[in-house]
Protein backbone atom coordinates (compact mmCIF):
# COMPACT_ATOMS: atom_id res chain seq x y z
CA UNK A 1 0.00 0.00 0.00
CA UNK A 2 2.43 2.37 1.10
CA UNK A 3 4.87 1.38 -1.91
CA UNK A 4 1.75 2.32 -4.21
CA UNK A 5 1.67 5.99 -2.70
CA UNK A 6 5.65 6.76 -2.82
CA UNK A 7 5.01 5.49 -6.15
CA UNK A 8 2.26 7.47 -7.34
CA UNK A 9 3.70 10.65 -5.91
CA UNK A 10 6.81 10.11 -7.42
CA UNK A 11 5.06 9.69 -11.34
CA UNK A 12 3.07 12.58 -10.01
CA UNK A 13 6.30 14.57 -9.51
CA UNK A 14 7.67 13.23 -12.59
CA UNK A 15 4.71 14.53 -14.83
CA UNK A 16 4.87 17.91 -13.30
CA UNK A 17 8.36 18.31 -13.55
CA UNK A 18 8.31 17.29 -17.43
CA UNK A 19 5.44 19.71 -17.73
CA UNK A 20 6.94 22.70 -16.51
CA UNK A 21 10.06 21.90 -18.81
CA UNK A 22 7.72 22.00 -22.07
CA UNK A 23 5.92 24.70 -20.78
CA UNK A 24 9.01 26.77 -20.43
CA UNK A 25 10.48 25.36 -23.77
CA UNK A 26 6.97 26.31 -25.47
CA UNK A 27 7.75 29.71 -23.88
CA UNK A 28 10.92 30.16 -25.85
CA UNK A 29 10.07 28.71 -29.09
CA UNK A 30 6.87 31.15 -28.92
CA UNK A 31 9.93 34.05 -28.74
CA UNK A 32 12.00 32.78 -30.65
CA UNK A 33 10.02 32.38 -33.57
CA UNK A 34 8.13 35.70 -33.39
CA UNK A 35 11.65 37.03 -32.84
CA UNK A 36 13.06 35.55 -36.02
CA UNK A 37 10.22 37.57 -37.71
CA UNK A 38 10.90 40.97 -35.85
CA UNK A 39 14.69 40.20 -36.69
CA UNK A 40 14.10 39.89 -40.42
CA UNK A 41 12.17 43.73 -40.50
CA UNK A 42 14.19 45.19 -38.45
CA UNK A 43 17.69 43.99 -38.09
CA UNK A 44 18.47 41.62 -40.83
CA UNK A 45 19.24 44.50 -43.38
CA UNK A 46 22.29 45.66 -41.53
CA UNK A 47 23.11 42.39 -39.46
CA UNK A 48 22.66 40.27 -41.80
CA UNK A 49 20.73 36.67 -42.44
CA UNK A 50 23.15 34.93 -40.79
CA UNK A 51 23.70 38.11 -37.74
CA UNK A 52 27.48 38.24 -40.21
CA UNK A 53 27.22 41.85 -40.14
CA UNK A 54 29.22 43.70 -43.06
CA UNK A 55 32.72 43.32 -42.87
CA UNK A 56 34.27 46.50 -40.61
CA UNK A 57 30.97 48.83 -40.71
CA UNK A 58 28.24 46.94 -39.09
CA UNK A 59 29.64 44.46 -36.23
CA UNK A 60 27.96 40.99 -36.46
CA UNK A 61 25.61 39.55 -33.59
CA UNK A 62 28.46 36.23 -33.59
CA UNK A 63 30.31 37.26 -29.96
CA UNK A 64 28.36 35.36 -27.40
CA UNK A 65 30.96 36.32 -24.86
CA UNK A 66 30.26 40.22 -25.68
CA UNK A 67 26.29 39.30 -25.59
CA UNK A 68 26.20 37.22 -22.21
CA UNK A 69 28.53 40.25 -20.79
CA UNK A 70 26.26 43.33 -21.95
CA UNK A 71 23.32 41.24 -22.00
CA UNK A 72 21.33 44.20 -19.73
CA UNK A 73 22.31 46.86 -22.04
CA UNK A 74 20.96 45.04 -25.25
CA UNK A 75 17.14 46.30 -24.95
CA UNK A 76 18.45 49.84 -24.63
CA UNK A 77 20.46 49.55 -27.52
CA UNK A 78 18.04 48.47 -29.90
CA UNK A 79 15.19 50.95 -28.25
CA UNK A 80 17.82 53.78 -28.25
CA UNK A 81 20.67 52.70 -31.04
CA UNK A 82 23.92 53.00 -30.43
CA UNK A 83 26.92 55.71 -31.28
CA UNK A 84 30.27 55.79 -30.54
CA UNK A 85 33.66 53.22 -30.38
CA UNK A 86 32.78 49.70 -29.71
CA UNK A 87 34.85 46.45 -29.75
CA UNK A 88 33.02 43.05 -30.79
CA UNK A 89 34.87 39.96 -31.19
CA UNK A 90 38.06 41.60 -31.46
CA UNK A 91 37.40 44.35 -33.48
CA UNK A 92 37.24 48.01 -33.26
CA UNK A 93 33.60 49.83 -34.74
CA UNK A 94 32.51 53.03 -34.91
CA UNK A 95 29.78 54.53 -36.18
CA UNK A 96 26.05 54.90 -35.51
CA UNK A 97 23.25 52.39 -34.95
CA UNK A 98 19.57 53.68 -35.44
CA UNK A 99 17.26 53.19 -32.76
CA UNK A 100 14.56 50.55 -33.71
CA UNK A 101 11.99 52.65 -33.17
CA UNK A 102 8.26 51.64 -32.58
CA UNK A 103 9.40 48.15 -31.27
CA UNK A 104 6.70 47.01 -28.31
CA UNK A 105 9.02 45.95 -25.17
CA UNK A 106 7.81 42.21 -26.06
CA UNK A 107 9.06 42.75 -29.56
CA UNK A 108 12.51 43.44 -28.36
CA UNK A 109 12.54 40.44 -25.90
CA UNK A 110 11.34 38.25 -29.01
CA UNK A 111 14.07 39.66 -31.31
CA UNK A 112 16.81 39.45 -28.34
CA UNK A 113 15.91 35.95 -27.59
CA UNK A 114 16.05 35.18 -30.99
CA UNK A 115 19.60 36.55 -31.64
CA UNK A 116 21.18 35.09 -28.50
CA UNK A 117 20.28 31.92 -29.07
CA UNK A 118 21.00 32.04 -33.26
CA UNK A 119 24.91 32.60 -35.03
CA UNK A 120 25.96 30.48 -32.55
CA UNK A 121 24.91 32.09 -29.39
CA UNK A 122 22.32 30.08 -26.66
CA UNK A 123 21.50 32.12 -23.83
CA UNK A 124 18.58 30.75 -23.37
CA UNK A 125 14.99 33.13 -22.59
CA UNK A 126 15.25 36.86 -23.02
CA UNK A 127 12.18 37.39 -21.76
CA UNK A 128 9.76 40.89 -21.23
CA UNK A 129 10.17 40.90 -18.02
CA UNK A 130 13.77 41.54 -18.40
CA UNK A 131 13.23 43.73 -21.41
CA UNK A 132 10.98 46.03 -18.39
CA UNK A 133 13.73 45.96 -16.28
CA UNK A 134 16.96 46.43 -18.19
CA UNK A 135 14.90 49.58 -19.91
CA UNK A 136 14.47 51.41 -16.79
CA UNK A 137 18.48 51.85 -16.85
CA UNK A 138 18.94 52.63 -19.90
CA UNK A 139 21.89 55.76 -19.54
CA UNK B 1 22.82 0.19 -84.16
CA UNK B 2 20.13 2.83 -83.75
CA UNK B 3 20.92 4.12 -80.31
CA UNK B 4 23.79 5.58 -81.54
CA UNK B 5 22.15 7.40 -83.65
CA UNK B 6 19.95 8.76 -81.04
CA UNK B 7 22.26 9.92 -79.26
CA UNK B 8 24.36 12.02 -81.47
CA UNK B 9 20.92 13.44 -82.74
CA UNK B 10 20.63 14.47 -78.72
CA UNK B 11 23.90 15.99 -78.44
CA UNK B 12 23.28 17.85 -81.37
CA UNK B 13 20.19 19.50 -79.74
CA UNK B 14 22.05 20.15 -76.64
CA UNK B 15 24.70 21.74 -78.82
CA UNK B 16 21.99 23.99 -80.12
CA UNK B 17 20.57 24.98 -76.90
CA UNK B 18 24.07 25.80 -75.51
CA UNK B 19 24.98 27.83 -78.60
CA UNK B 20 21.83 30.43 -78.42
CA UNK B 21 22.15 30.84 -74.65
CA UNK B 22 25.82 32.12 -75.77
CA UNK B 23 24.54 34.03 -78.24
CA UNK B 24 22.57 35.89 -75.96
CA UNK B 25 22.24 40.13 -76.13
CA UNK B 26 20.72 42.27 -73.23
CA UNK B 27 18.76 44.88 -74.42
CA UNK B 28 19.30 48.62 -75.00
CA UNK B 29 17.43 50.99 -72.31
CA UNK B 30 16.30 54.34 -73.15
CA UNK B 31 14.95 56.39 -75.77
CA UNK B 32 16.53 56.16 -79.10
CA UNK B 33 15.91 58.22 -82.30
CA UNK B 34 16.54 57.74 -86.04
CA UNK B 35 19.18 59.55 -87.90
CA UNK B 36 19.56 60.40 -91.35
CA UNK B 37 23.17 61.07 -92.36
CA UNK B 38 25.67 60.94 -95.19
CA UNK B 39 28.09 58.20 -95.11
CA UNK B 40 30.57 57.76 -98.21
CA UNK B 41 27.89 60.43 -100.46
CA UNK B 42 24.74 57.35 -99.49
CA UNK B 43 21.66 58.79 -97.26
CA UNK B 44 21.99 56.52 -94.15
CA UNK B 45 20.10 55.49 -91.77
CA UNK B 46 20.68 54.66 -88.25
CA UNK B 47 19.43 54.35 -84.58
CA UNK B 48 21.64 56.29 -81.66
CA UNK B 49 20.96 55.05 -78.37
CA UNK B 50 20.44 57.06 -75.18
CA UNK B 51 23.86 57.18 -73.30
CA UNK B 52 25.03 58.38 -70.09
CA UNK B 53 26.34 62.25 -70.47
CA UNK B 54 29.63 62.73 -69.84
CA UNK B 55 30.40 63.65 -66.14
CA UNK B 56 33.15 64.45 -63.42
CA UNK B 57 32.85 63.88 -59.58
CA UNK B 58 36.28 63.56 -57.07
CA UNK B 59 36.08 59.48 -55.99
CA UNK B 60 37.14 58.34 -52.57
CA UNK B 61 41.22 58.97 -52.97
CA UNK B 62 40.35 62.86 -53.84
CA UNK B 63 41.38 62.44 -56.71
CA UNK B 64 38.84 63.70 -60.22
CA UNK B 65 37.14 60.92 -61.54
CA UNK B 66 34.42 60.91 -64.28
CA UNK B 67 32.41 59.29 -67.84
CA UNK B 68 36.23 59.79 -69.07
CA UNK B 69 37.77 57.13 -66.86
CA UNK B 70 35.01 54.86 -67.51
CA UNK B 71 35.67 55.28 -71.51
CA UNK B 72 35.56 51.91 -73.13
CA UNK B 73 34.39 50.34 -69.81
CA UNK B 74 31.58 48.45 -68.15
CA UNK B 75 30.44 49.43 -65.12
CA UNK B 76 27.87 48.73 -62.65
CA UNK B 77 26.73 52.08 -61.03
CA UNK B 78 24.71 52.53 -57.83
CA UNK B 79 23.11 55.06 -55.24
CA UNK B 80 23.54 55.40 -51.56
CA UNK B 81 24.90 57.34 -48.69
CA UNK B 82 27.43 56.43 -45.87
CA UNK B 83 25.31 56.93 -43.17
CA UNK B 84 22.04 55.20 -44.43
CA UNK B 85 20.36 53.04 -42.19
CA UNK B 86 16.96 51.31 -44.56
CA UNK B 87 18.43 49.22 -47.83
CA UNK B 88 22.24 50.71 -48.29
CA UNK B 89 23.87 48.22 -45.82
CA UNK B 90 22.02 45.09 -48.02
CA UNK B 91 22.77 46.74 -51.30
CA UNK B 92 26.69 47.12 -50.29
CA UNK B 93 26.89 43.57 -49.01
CA UNK B 94 25.01 42.66 -52.56
CA UNK B 95 27.26 44.41 -54.72
CA UNK B 96 30.43 42.93 -52.59
CA UNK B 97 29.58 39.73 -54.54
CA UNK B 98 29.94 41.80 -57.84
CA UNK B 99 33.15 43.28 -56.68
CA UNK B 100 34.93 40.16 -55.32
CA UNK B 101 33.59 38.76 -59.16
CA UNK B 102 35.24 41.50 -60.98
CA UNK B 103 37.64 42.93 -58.76
CA UNK B 104 40.91 41.89 -61.11
CA UNK B 105 39.07 42.62 -64.38
CA UNK B 106 40.16 45.90 -65.53
CA UNK B 107 37.22 46.63 -67.98
CA UNK B 108 34.70 46.39 -65.28
CA UNK B 109 33.96 49.02 -62.54
CA UNK B 110 31.73 49.28 -60.43
CA UNK B 111 30.73 53.31 -59.24
CA UNK B 112 28.72 54.11 -56.45
CA UNK B 113 27.13 57.74 -56.33
CA UNK B 114 26.69 59.30 -53.02
CA UNK B 115 23.38 61.26 -52.44
CA UNK B 116 24.32 63.17 -49.35
CA UNK B 117 27.69 64.86 -50.58
CA UNK B 118 27.35 67.59 -48.11
CA UNK B 119 28.33 64.78 -45.66
CA UNK B 120 29.63 61.88 -47.66
CA UNK B 121 33.17 63.99 -48.29
CA UNK B 122 36.20 61.81 -50.14
CA UNK B 123 37.89 61.19 -46.63
CA UNK B 124 34.18 59.83 -45.38
CA UNK B 125 34.08 57.92 -48.48
CA UNK B 126 37.55 56.11 -48.35
CA UNK B 127 37.12 55.04 -44.91
CA UNK B 128 33.65 53.58 -45.65
CA UNK B 129 35.42 51.95 -48.45
CA UNK B 130 38.13 50.50 -46.59
CA UNK B 131 35.52 49.35 -43.98
CA UNK B 132 33.91 47.89 -45.96
CA UNK B 133 36.99 45.95 -47.74
CA UNK B 134 37.24 47.57 -50.79
CA UNK B 135 41.02 48.44 -52.02
CA UNK B 136 41.94 49.60 -55.50
CA UNK B 137 40.36 51.78 -58.34
CA UNK B 138 37.95 48.53 -59.37
CA UNK B 139 34.68 50.03 -56.90
CA UNK B 140 34.96 53.98 -57.01
CA UNK B 141 33.03 56.22 -54.38
CA UNK B 142 31.80 59.46 -56.52
CA UNK B 143 31.20 62.67 -54.39
CA UNK B 144 29.32 65.24 -56.89
CA UNK B 145 27.31 68.28 -57.25
CA UNK B 146 23.57 67.42 -55.51
CA UNK B 147 21.88 68.49 -58.28
CA UNK B 148 24.04 66.96 -60.63
CA UNK B 149 23.81 63.52 -59.31
CA UNK B 150 20.12 63.84 -58.69
CA UNK B 151 19.87 65.04 -62.34
CA UNK B 152 21.68 62.06 -63.87
CA UNK B 153 20.09 59.50 -61.25
CA UNK B 154 16.60 60.29 -62.43
CA UNK B 155 16.97 61.19 -66.02
CA UNK B 156 20.06 59.16 -67.11
CA UNK B 157 20.14 56.16 -64.70
CA UNK B 158 16.88 56.07 -64.47
CA UNK B 159 17.07 55.60 -60.46
CA UNK B 160 14.57 58.20 -58.28
CA UNK B 161 16.01 59.99 -55.62
CA UNK B 162 15.40 62.67 -53.23
CA UNK B 163 16.11 64.19 -50.24
CA UNK B 164 12.90 63.52 -47.97
CA UNK B 165 13.34 64.56 -44.09
CA UNK B 166 10.57 62.19 -43.06
CA UNK B 167 12.62 59.22 -44.31
CA UNK B 168 14.97 57.18 -42.12
CA UNK B 169 18.60 58.82 -42.64
CA UNK B 170 16.64 61.89 -44.54
CA UNK B 171 17.00 60.43 -47.94
CA UNK B 172 14.91 57.99 -49.68
CA UNK B 173 16.07 56.44 -53.13
CA UNK B 174 15.87 53.18 -55.22
CA UNK B 175 17.71 50.00 -55.00
CA UNK B 176 18.58 49.58 -58.33
CA UNK B 177 22.22 48.30 -59.54
CA UNK B 178 22.77 50.19 -63.02
CA UNK B 179 24.66 47.78 -65.91
CA UNK B 180 26.36 50.30 -68.39
CA UNK B 181 28.05 49.09 -71.49
CA UNK B 182 31.20 50.12 -73.06
CA UNK B 183 29.28 52.63 -75.33
CA UNK B 184 28.09 54.08 -72.40
CA UNK B 185 24.42 52.55 -72.74
CA UNK B 186 21.87 51.40 -70.05
CA UNK B 187 22.17 47.72 -70.77
CA UNK B 188 20.24 46.50 -67.06
CA UNK B 189 18.82 47.18 -63.82
CA UNK B 190 18.90 45.00 -60.82
CA UNK B 191 17.12 44.83 -57.83
CA UNK B 192 20.11 45.44 -55.38
CA UNK B 193 18.30 44.29 -52.51
CA UNK B 194 18.08 41.06 -53.98
CA UNK B 195 20.81 38.56 -54.28
CA UNK B 196 18.90 36.64 -56.99
CA UNK B 197 18.94 39.73 -59.76
CA UNK B 198 22.21 40.57 -58.49
CA UNK B 199 23.68 36.73 -59.25
CA UNK B 200 21.75 37.50 -62.90
CA UNK B 201 23.78 40.72 -62.85
CA UNK B 202 26.84 39.22 -62.50
CA UNK B 203 25.97 36.60 -65.41
CA UNK B 204 24.73 39.28 -67.24
CA UNK B 205 28.52 40.99 -67.14
CA UNK B 206 29.58 38.00 -68.91
CA UNK B 207 27.15 38.38 -71.69
CA UNK B 208 28.36 42.09 -72.24
CA UNK B 209 31.74 41.37 -72.39
CA UNK B 210 31.31 38.97 -74.77
CA UNK B 211 29.71 41.52 -76.74
CA UNK B 212 31.62 42.52 -80.04
CA UNK B 213 32.33 46.19 -79.69
CA UNK B 214 30.06 47.14 -82.51
CA UNK B 215 26.94 45.14 -82.04
CA UNK B 216 24.10 47.40 -81.77
CA UNK B 217 25.29 49.88 -83.86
Amino acid sequence: MKMKVICSICALLVILIISCQSSDSLEFNRYYAEGSVVYQTHCQNCHGQHGEGLNGLIPPLTDSVFLRKNSDQLPCAVMFGLKGKITIGKRLFEGQMPPASGLANIEIAQALTYITNSFGNKMGIFNVEMVNGDLVKCR
Amino acid sequence: MKKPAYLFLGFICLCACKFNSSNKTLPIYGNRTAVTKMVNGQVVNDTTYATIPPFKFVDQYGDSTGSQNLAGKIYVADFFFTSCPSICPIMQRNMLAVYKAYKDTPDVKIVSFTIDPKYDTPPVLKNYAEKLGVTGNSWLFLQGNRDTVYRIAEKNFLVAVSKDSTAAGGYVHQGWFVLVDKQKRVRGSYDGTDPKQVAQLIDDIKTLKAEPAAAGK
